[in-house]
């Protein structure tokens, strides 16, 4: 393939390894300098075996290039004063009744979601749902589920606790699954 | 409803959705598989929380692919 379609096939997915860049690092010139970092190492690499999908290769080499703007800014503290209110997870007591921890408004029924993963417009509601968190949230979230990394690796990253880790993946799937419920599932009927 | 009362008590809800959430980071011990397993049979709410929380995952899966 001629070197201009490559770098035009490329082009087309800068605006997902962009989003997902922002949510990492909240910080729009950083998030574009690592989205441009991928995008010139992908240009220049030959590892790509067709194996996986190009956006799978992307976010692989993304994934690296965002821990390593991590570790750099790991120098400056940033966000990390602001974990500890974000590691509260009082303000999502209200979901379950005080008196026996039951549910206070219960999940209410999806249908057949499986129906949704095909719809573009439910990942756009997923991306709108994903800036709703508060930024380190969403930043651990991502770490967790689209960068796979490790509990061990955030908690070193980050230097937070195990206990830390799970109140605020906790939080984000519990804020996600009422933003979900709200604008998609219960939405539509 | 007798058993998912006396259940409660050991395991209610509101833990029930941690240990789902935590499942994803950590194994858990032998008590809480077996409690977790015998509250989600008795709670429709929160069997329900347990297979949303397994779509979400999925659907994270397609989002980064």
């Amino acid at each position: 393939m001629p070197a201009a379609d490559i770098a035009a096939q490329l082009e087309t997915h800068r605006g997902y390894l962009l989003r997902v860049a922002r949510l990492q690092l909240r910080d729009e010139a950083l998030a574009e300098d690592v989205v441009q970092e991928t995008l010139l190492a992908a240009l220049s690499g030959s590892s790509f075996s067709g194996k996986s999908s190009l956006k799978t290769w992307l976010t692989g080499i993304l994934k690296h290039k965002i821990v390593d703007a991590i570790r750099r800014k790991q120098r400056e503290p940033l966000l990390a004063g602001t974990f500890d209110n974000e590691c509260d997870i009082e303000d999502l007591d209200g979901l379950f009744k005080t008196s026996n921890g039951a549910w206070d408004t219960p999940p209410a029924d999806w249908g057949d979601p499986e129906q949704a993963l095909n719809r573009s417009q439910f990942f756009d509601m997923l991306d709108f749902c994903l800036e709703k968190l508060p930024p380190n949230t969403a930043r651990v979230f991502m770490m967790r589920e689209v960068l796979e990394l490790d509990s061990d690796e955030i908690c070193k990253e980050l230097a937070i606790t195990a206990n830390n880790l799970w109140v605020i993946l906790y939080r984000a799937r519990m804020s996600l699954r009422e933003c979900l419920e709200q604008n998609w599932f219960n939405a539509k009927s | 409803m007798l058993l998912k009362r006396a259940l409660g008590h050991i395991l209610s809800c509101k833990d029930v959705s941690h240990l789902v959430s935590q499942m994803n980071e950590r194994g858990l011990g032998p008590v809480e598989r077996w409690t977790l397993r015998l509250h989600l049979a008795v709670c429709d709410a929160c069997m329900r929380f347990e297979q949303q929380m397994r779509f979400m995952r999925e659907a994270m899966r397609k989002y980064r692919e």
